[in-house]
């Protein structure tokens, strides 16, 4: 499995993709929705895993985006929204991906793509 | 004036706002949370007999009091701005409120890609006013520039003869948008309370809030 990480936050990314790199998950991680559309013309990746809220592309602009580049890569959106109204209202705008909540528990990511892998 | 409309933009004023504090604190927070779980991740490792690289940790625990800091910084303006709600009428340094409005615009700014500049005298400017209503309409006034898709928005407050103004300086035109008309009712109706006047000014890029000497 190969993910791409999306985040303005570089700490966060990098941290993130190091700990999934340990339980064996390849992960590489850029910081823009600009990056993130150059770096999957240079690799292939099965999940790309994306923040909502970043400058310029939002993460849902960014899903399309990247849909047009490579329609079979599959989605998790991070967000910051705390609500559970937040975070239905994001779930139906994103379709069929999935929405997990900052702090991320790393567990639950994984557990989510083994789910959206086997599916 | 409308007293209905100034609750109403209040309120969404408020949580925009709060909302924007809250979702930064939640990004310190999981960049915490991954510090902490990659420490773990090099205890373990350590155990298993790979040694730990100091300077790693040294990097960690940088970071994790950056953040911190970074927190703390954000609950001490949601802070401020919370108690910026408290007198109907305070005297107020205009740097001041600007610094507190810029620090929390600065995020929902940068979201469209722009930046607030601040320009500050070396002097206090101050105001007697109401200053949430104030911290109000200025971000209306920036959120209108910002909709325009303005790279750089420079807040600039002066005394005047009569009182002080604020000046907001950017390269725009009117109307941005024909259909968007600006000032708009809400505006109109924070303006009155706040007994200020809206000077537009297309050709140089400016739009100047006055405010009375006495409120």
């Amino acid at each position: 499995m190969r993910i791409l990480l999306v985040d303005d936050e570089a700490e966060l990314v990098s941290t993130l993709a190091e700990r999934l790199s340990f339980r064996g998950i390849e992960a590489d991680w850029v910081t823009s929705g600009e990056e993130a559309l150059k770096q999957v013309e240079k690799q292939r990746y099965d999940i790309a895993v994306l923040d909502v809220k970043m400058p310029r592309i939002s993460g849902l602009a960014l899903k399309k985006l990247l849909e047009e580049k490579d329609p079979q890569l599959k989605f998790i959106f991070l967000t910051g929204h705390g609500s559970e109204e937040d975070f239905a209202i994001g779930s139906a705008e994103a379709g069929e991906a999935y929405y997990l909540i900052k702090p991320v528990d790393l567990n639950l990511l994984i557990e989510k793509l083994k789910e959206i892998i086997r599916t | 004036m409308s007293w209905e409309t100034i609750a109403r933009e209040g309120f969404q004023f408020f949580g925009k706002m709060s909302a924007s504090i809250s979702h930064e604190i939640k990004n310190a927070l999981a960049i915490i949370n991954e510090s902490a779980g990659l420490l773990e991740d090099f205890s373990i490792l350590a155990e298993k007999g790979r040694p730990i690289d100091p300077e790693r940790l040294k990097l960690l625990a940088a970071s994790v009091m950056k953040q911190i800091q970074r927190a703390d910084g954000l609950i001490k303006r949601l802070n401020r701005f919370a108690h910026s709600a408290d007198d109907p009428i305070k005297i107020i340094d205009l740097n001041e409120t600007l610094e507190l409005l810029v620090s929390l615009a600065q995020r929902p700014a940068a979201m469209r890609e722009a930046r607030l500049d601040l320009v500050l005298p070396d002097h206090p400017v101050m105001a007697v006013t109401n200053p949430f209503l104030l911290e109000n309409i200025l971000w209306l006034f920036l959120d209108f520039l910002l909709t325009g898709n303005h790279k750089v928005v420079q807040l600039i407050p002066e005394v005047t003869g009569t009182g002080v103004r604020i000046r907001l300086v950017g390269q725009f035109g009117f109307p941005v948008d024909p259909a968007q008309a600006f000032p708009s009712e809400r505006e109109k109706a924070l303006l009155e309370a706040l007994r200020g006047e809206l000077e537009m000014e297309p050709q140089v890029g400016e739009m100047i809030l006055s405010l009375q000497k006495n409120f």
